[in-house]
This record gives structure tokens, C-alpha cells and sequence, in this order.
């Protein structure tokens, strides 16, 4: 039962990493200019590369589980078709490849569509700024695992939350249309971003060991962070509002099927295919 | 007995597909070499101690390498892997197992001298020391990152993020050349 709650912990951070980057590389070619889809291109990369460390201790969690037998006739197959049981080993590519949308435990936030440039910068900073309190905190996981993951993870992260932060005042406080398109943006991303902060019950069980990240905790530095980047601007926070969940525990929106029915394809027409 | 210097010296000749003047070692991602028993054991000092008395048949040499990635997402790693083995498999040493660790994270600080002057050789500019930089701070931006080719310190950031995940790009407003920074992590 444990190890089940630390692989969803594990795969929740796998997912968030991977769905942001595949979205992400999604502007690969498409960039305004071409140093800032370079740009994008290098951040898809790093969360891409995140992600799969996430997968692999994930794969190998697993993998022990099921060679110590806990993991016969349990819960943790779920949906991994290709894996329940008969002695299978997952790796990264069967849990980033081989899962429905069901089972992914990525929040809402990273998998809403790209949208114009404004709104993927926006989602951008949104997440690095959670990212960067996230893995700072993490790195003093009891897990040392997800610690040493977090410490790689964290410098790439400062650069992300850099670059995105940038950008939102650039346009926020560029012209006429750069304002109202980042307005809109806020109005299409702002109920997503509450999720960050409401733990699932996996969150909950592994921080009070001390293994999770306390969300509450990181709460207030994002909310700084968030106001002190609107405020050059030239943004306004929307005051609270619904803020919607779900995601953490596979209930996603219909982006996330479509997304995944691409990223997935060749893997599921061509098992095992390699180039 | 393994001779570690011998596969440090051979570690030498593998180098980064993404910068190919810079080797394993220069860029400071190969943590160690160690000599491991058949089952992946370190071997330790008592054991050497008794093979060199030659209480204990020695085995066939088992090595250990433990690398660390430059950034997660580096797609090097795969090839750099591949070309650790072909060198040490060509030098007779078919036992190697490749470590990865992630702690304590890869910095540019551990980039060799001789590295950074093979960089500069090669018109990337080196990296400036990390405590220098490397902070969130917006709009935050390295000081005086001189032009490889014409060493002036009159340069221009362009981009945070070049070619590969370890570079930015920069200009030269002296002799207006453009030119990667391997930047400081």
C-alpha cells in the first residue's frame, strides 16, 4: 500500500513534467522567432528529461513490487494493460506510452492547450513558479531518490521561471494587443492554477512522512512571486474564484485525451517499436 | 588490480557528440571509476589487500563508472554511454557497469581548465563561475561574458537558450560575430 502511494506520487510528477513538455515541444518549428522556439524547444527538453527520471524510479518502484509479490492482484496495474502482472517489466516508455488519460495524475493546468503565444507563456510561468518552491522543498524528501531528482531539477527550473517571468511582463506591459491577449490568457488559465495547491490524498500520506511536498506551504511564496511579476506588468490577479480540480486523480479535461492519442500513436499501432 | 589512472587517461578519448572538443572528463561529468567485484561490489581495501598477498584469486576486472547528466533532458547521455563502453571494450575491459547519479547535481563548476580553454579554442565562450550568476533575479544577466573570438567584453545576450540545452547565445558588438556561451549551471 505504500510503495502504491509513493508510485502515484512519483508518477503525478512524471506526468505533470511530460504533459508540460509535450505541449511545450508542441511549438517546436512554430515559434514566433526562432530563438524563442529554441527556446521553448530547450524547456520542453529539460521537463521532457524530468519527467523520464520520475519514470524510471517509478518503473523500478514497480518492478520491485511486483518481484517482492506486492503487487500481485493489487491496484497497481491499473491500466497498464501491458504490465499487470506475468512478470512484465514496466519501464519509462510503458508508463509514459501504455496509460490512459484515467491514469494520468497530471494537474489541469499543464495539459490546457497551447493557444496563442501569450497563454503558453502564462501557462509557463504558472508552473515554474510552483516548480521552483516545489523542488526546493523537495530536495529534503526522506525519499533520496525524489531529493536528487528535485536538486537536478531545480537548477533547470530557475531558468524556466526566468525566461517565463519575462515574458509576462513583456507583454503585459507591451502593447495594446500584447495586454489583451494576456488578460484573456488569465481569464482561460487563472481556475486552473488553485489545483497546484490542493493535495491529493497520495500528497497528503507522503508528507506527513516527510517524503511529499506540503503544498500549503509553498502556497504564499507563489502568490508573492505571482504578484510581484503581474505587478510589472500591468496585470491584475482575479479575485478567487472556482478553482477546478480533479486531475491529480485521472479526471481530466478532453485535452488530455487528444494530446495523448498523439504522443502515444506509434506505440500503440507499433508495440515495442524502435527507430 | 585495476589501474584507474590508465582508465581515466582512456575516458580521455570519449568525448561530448554536442561538443566535441570537450571530453568526459573535461566536462566534469564522469564522479568516479571504481573497481567492483563480479556481483557489482565495491571492492574494498581489506579484499585488495588480501588479492595482493594473494590470499584471494583475482577476478576478471570489474569497472564501475559513475556519471551524472548535464541537464535531465541531455540527449548526449545515450551516445556518451555507448562510446564509454566501445573505448573501454576496445582496451580489453568487457565488465563495465555504468552508474548514473543526480546528487550532487552537475555545475559548471567542475568543467576542467584545460576544458575551458579547449572551448574557447573552439569559439564557445567558457563559463563564468557559478556564484557569480544563477539566480532567479529577472532580467538578471551575466556580466562581462568576453567574445571568444576578439576577447572583448562588449557582448549582447541574444538568447537564454541556444543551440543545446548547455549554451546561450550571444553577439559581439566589437567584431560582430555571434557566438555560444556555455552557460554557467
Amino acid at each position: 500500500m505504500e510503495q502504491k502511494t509513493l508510485i502515484d506520487y512519483t508518477l503525478h510528477l512524471a506526468d505533470n513534467a511530460l504533459v508540460l513538455g509535450h505541449r511545450n515541444s508542441e511549438w517546436t518549428g512554430h515559434g514566433p522567432i526562432l530563438e524563442q522556439d529554441i527556446a521553448l524547444s530547450n524547456i520542453a527538453l529539460d521537463l521532457i528529461g524530468q519527467a523520464r527520471n520520475f519514470y524510471q524510479y517509478a518503473a523500478r518502484l514497480r518492478n520491485e513490487g511486483v518481484s517482492l509479490g506486492g503487487a500481485r492482484g493489487g491496484r497497481m496495474s491499473e491500466g497498464v494493460a501491458a504490465t499487470g502482472g506475468g512478470g512484465v517489466e514496466v519501464t519509462e516508455d510503458t508508463l509514459a506510452y501504455l496509460r490512459d488519460s484515467w491514469d494520468y495524475r497530471n494537474c489541469l493546468l499543464v495539459e490546457q492547450i497551447n493557444g496563442d503565444w501569450a497563454k503558453t507563456i502564462l501557462r509557463l510561468f504558472f508552473f515554474s513558479a510552483y516548480q521552483y518552491s516545489f523542488y526546493q522543498r523537495l530536495q529534503q524528501s526522506r525519499d533520496r531518490e525524489l531529493a536528487a531528482i528535485a536538486e537536478k531539477s531545480y537548477k533547470e527550473v530557475t531558468y524556466h521561471l526566468r525566461w517565463s517571468s519575462e515574458w509576462v511582463i513583456r507583454l503585459g506591459d507591451g502593447t495594446e494587443e500584447s495586454h489583451r491577449r494576456m488578460e484573456e490568457a488569465l481569464d482561460q488559465l487563472w481556475k486552473f492554477s488553485g489545483e497546484l495547491f490542493v493535495p491529493a490524498d497520495y500528497e497528503k500520506v507522503l508528507a506527513e512522512k516527510g517524503i511529499a511536498v506540503d503544498l500549503t506551504a509553498i502556497r504564499s511564496q507563489w502568490e508573492e512571486r505571482v504578484d510581484a511579476v503581474f505587478r510589472q506588468a500591468g496585470l491584475t490577479k482575479p479575485a478567487a474564484a472556482w478553482e477546478q480540480t480533479g486531475g491529480k486523480q485521472g479526471r481530466h479535461t478532453e485535452h488530455l485525451g487528444y494530446l495523448l492519442a498523439e504522443m502515444q500513436f506509434l506505440q500503440r499501432a507499433y508495440p515495442g517499436c524502435e527507430w | 588490480m585495476v589501474n584507474t589512472a590508465q582508465i581515466w587517461s582512456l575516458l580521455e578519448q570519449v568525448n561530448d557528440p554536442e561538443v566535441p572538443v570537450l571530453s568526459v572528463v573535461d566536462l566534469g561529468i564522469v564522479r568516479d571509476v571504481r573497481e567492483v567485484d563480479a556481483a557489482g561490489r565495491r571492492v574494498l581495501d581489506t579484499r585488495v589487500a588480501e588479492m595482493d598477498r594473494g590470499i584471494v584469486e583475482e577476478e576478471a576486472p570489474a569497472l564501475e563508472i559513475i556519471l551524472t547528466p548535464t541537464y535531465s533532458g541531455c540527449p548526449a547521455m545515450d551516445v556518451i554511454r555507448m562510446n564509454i563502453r566501445m573505448v573501454l571494450l576496445q582496451n580489453g575491459y568487457k565488465n563495465v557497469k555504468l552508474t548514473t547519479i543526480l546528487s550532487p547535481a552537475w555545475t559548471t563548476d567542475w568543467m576542467s581548465n584545460r576544458g575551458k580553454e579547449k572551448l574557447k579554442g573552439y569559439g564557445i565562450a567558457p563559463p563564468l563561475p557559478s556564484q557569480q550568476v544563477c539566480h532567479p533575479a529577472l532580467f538578471h544577466r551575466e556580466e562581462a561574458v568576453a567574445c571568444p573570438h576578439c576577447n572583448s567584453y562588449h557582448t549582447t545576450l541574444i538568447s537564454e537558450f541556444g543551440s543545446t540545452a548547455c549554451k546561450a547565445l550571444y553577439r559581439c558588438e566589437d567584431c560582430r560575430e555571434p557566438f555560444d556561451y556555455f552557460k554557467c549551471h
